[in-house]
């Protein structure tokens, strides 16, 4: 029987010729991505069992991003044990302050994690890394602790979903508003316990920061990762990083593998869609009601890539955020940040009236730079819009595109961004 | 005696304990005092050991954060049951030895109602009755015996559930499931 590109990988790194759903596995764990929030609880629960142990330094990987720089003495010390473990240990994959951005997005661009590598870490955007033809899920802090000590963790081999997206999408629709459409279609555990697999000829002409954007999601729809399998792009991106072909694996899905479900999608019937509070599978079309926003925020693993703020920047060129709106951009690594300087991107961010802030989690989950207050309406290019999430429970979070999420900040309401052109000219401006 | 708290679909982490109420946030020995803070703020000061969590599906959607679920076995809950479960949490509630049951009894129960749970056996007593409820899977029970995955895996030299170098069949499958 064929296997999905999933089941492939599962049985590759659990010493089997083949596995099958629901089968359960001690599954070999390449890259271990540890972060300053829920590493030291995993590092705790080791050092009370005598268990203080790392299985291999120079596959972990350390990026502090969730409340950093330190906002108070309590996230200091949460850094500080992260730091002092990685001192101890040995470990040289790590990203301090400065050299690295949101753990998830730095370690794409690292071109350590490989196509047909597996990876954990205790994050549920871990799912991010699956892009790269990779196995890539999130875990909590027990099996955290599980997988630094053993270079293992224990999987439950998942059904695979496919979703197929064909067609092209229509000016002003992104990779977001594809992801966003499919999670309203199948729910907010659509695809629970389920690999989410990416194939068709749109996703074949995506690039790589638009595939990330969609299996960043896929825990939003229950997923136990999303994948896209190598082709062209992913070897040239890989290539970029100075890694060639010869040192990968690359697995593709069988003709005759078995899907639980299909999904199809058309990408040119596929409109800019907002998420409405409280779910991110309660998707709308942007613009279809008229929603005053008080804050826009730009950024997070899911959408804070170089191509999303080339998004926001086209339609804030030249024009103003809204007199009632606070912006937010957050570059999601340094090296984001230093391109967008670059291409004098943060300049348009700056002088349209938006704050430009450091790489970091902050804002996307209500911890630090940019925390909604009472009643606040935010529009988000992250990626959860539960009640509290960004802030204060009464606040209201809208999740959208970048481009979607720029629109309605000069508009001041939730905007649909089909109004601007490719060269951000307003369309609907008389002249 | 313990009691029903009833809740609907899709309780999400952020629900179960808000993000900025972690422990590192909030205190280690007092941030189980926020747990349900948004949602029901009587809960954290009322809740007894043993009381009974029922919702309906997809709950514990959301973060992989395992202090949510802490949070509540450091309130001594006596189980969680749900038709179903988002699986990062799942697998924390397992982990952390919460006994979690996949059923619906939303429909049986009202919050409040008068129960007892025996977390072994999946036995469920109401004022009307009882309910069997689908035990979780073996290998896990395997491990919390041990304490959990940790204590097993530093016992065993692996994870509960695979003999090492055993083959796939499809006997393992459907146990499995």
């Amino acid at each position: 029987m064929g296997m999905t590109i999933a089941e492939k990988m599962l049985a590759a790194h659990s010493g089997h010729d083949t596995v099958v759903p629901g089968q359960l596995i001690e599954c070999a764990t390449d890259w271990v991505l540890c972060h300053e929030i829920t590493t030291p609880a995993a590092l705790r629960m080791l050092e009370e069992r005598g268990m203080d142990r790392v299985f291999d330094p120079q596959k972990i990987v350390a990026v502090p991003d969730h409340s950093v720089p330190a906002m108070n003495i309590k996230a200091a010390k949460m850094y500080q044990k992260l730091k002092s473990w990685v001192q101890e240990k040995g470990i040289e994959h790590f990203y301090d302050v400065g050299r690295g951005g949101i753990a998830h997005v730095v370690l794409e661009n690292t071109g350590l994690m490989k196509p047909g590598q597996t990876l954990v870490s205790g994050d549920s955007h871990t799912c991010n890394a699956g892009a790269l033809g990779a196995f890539a899920t999130g875990v909590g802090s027990t099996d955290l602790a599980g997988a630094i000590y053993a270079g293992k963790v224990w999987f439950k081999v998942p059904e695979t979903m496919l979703i197929r997206v064909t067609g092209k999408t229509n000016p002003g629709v992104t990779p977001k508003d594809i992801v966003l459409e499919v999670i309203k279609q199948i729910g907010a555990d659509g695809a629970n316990y389920m690999v989410m697999e990416w194939v068709g000829d749109y996703i074949d002409q995506l690039d790589m920061e638009g595939r990330f954007t969609l299996t960043n999601m896929a825990i939003e729809a229950g997923g136990k990762t999303g994948i896209v399998a190598v082709d062209d792009t992913t070897r040239a991106y890989m290539q970029q990083r100075g890694v060639s072909p010869e040192q990968y694996t690359e697995y593709q899905s069988d003709p005759d593998a078995k899907y639980k479900v299909v999904v199809e999608i058309d990408a040119a019937q596929v409109e800019p869609t907002v998420a409405y509070p409280h779910i991110p599978s309660n998707g709308r079309v942007a613009g279809s009601d008229r929603i005053r926003v008080t804050h826009a925020y730009v950024g997070s693993c899911t959408n804070g890539r170089i191509t999303d703020l080339r998004d926001v920047a086209r339609i804030l060129k030249g024009r103003k955020v809204a007199q009632d709106v606070q912006m937010i951009v957050v570059p999601a690594t340094q090296a984001i940040w230093k391109q967008a300087a670059q291409e004098g991107l943060l300049e348009i961010f700056v002088d349209a009236g938006a704050s430009v802030s450091y790489p970091s989690c902050g804002a996307c989950l209500g911890m630090h730079s940019g925390v909604l207050g009472p009643d606040d309406i935010c529009i988000s290019s992250s990626n959860r819009n539960f009640v509290g999430r960004m802030g204060d429970p009464s606040a209201q979070i809208y999740l959208a595109s970048p481009a979607t999420v720029a629109a309605s900040a000069v508009e001041g309401f939730i905007a649909d961004p089909r109004r601007y052109d490719a060269e951000g000219n307003d369309l609907n401006a008389a002249d | 005696m313990p009691r029903i708290w009833k809740f609907g679909d899709s309780v999400n982490t952020d629900d179960i304990l808000p993000g900025k109420f972690a422990p590192f946030m909030a205190g280690e020995d007092v941030f189980q005092t926020f747990a349900f803070h948004y949602v029901r703020p009587e809960f954290a000061a009322q809740v007894q050991p043993g009381d009974v969590l029922i919702g309906g599906r997809n709950w514990g959607l959301g973060s992989s954060r395992e202090y949510a679920p802490q949070a509540l076995k450091k309130l001594h809950i006596g189980g969680i049951v749900a038709p179903s479960f988002a699986r990062i949490h799942y697998r924390n509630l397992l982990n952390l030895g919460i006994p979690a049951f996949e059923y619906d009894l939303t429909e049986l129960l009202e919050d409040g109602d008068e129960v007892t749970l025996d977390a072994q056996t999946g036995l469920l007593t109401y004022a009307d009755g009882t309910v069997q409820l689908p035990p979780p899977p073996e290998f896990l029970r395997e491990a919390l015996k041990e304490g959990s995955i940790l204590e097993f895996f530093k016992k065993h030299g692996r994870f509960p559930g695979e003999e090492p170098g055993a083959e796939a069949s499809t006997e393992t499958a459907s146990a499995a499931e």
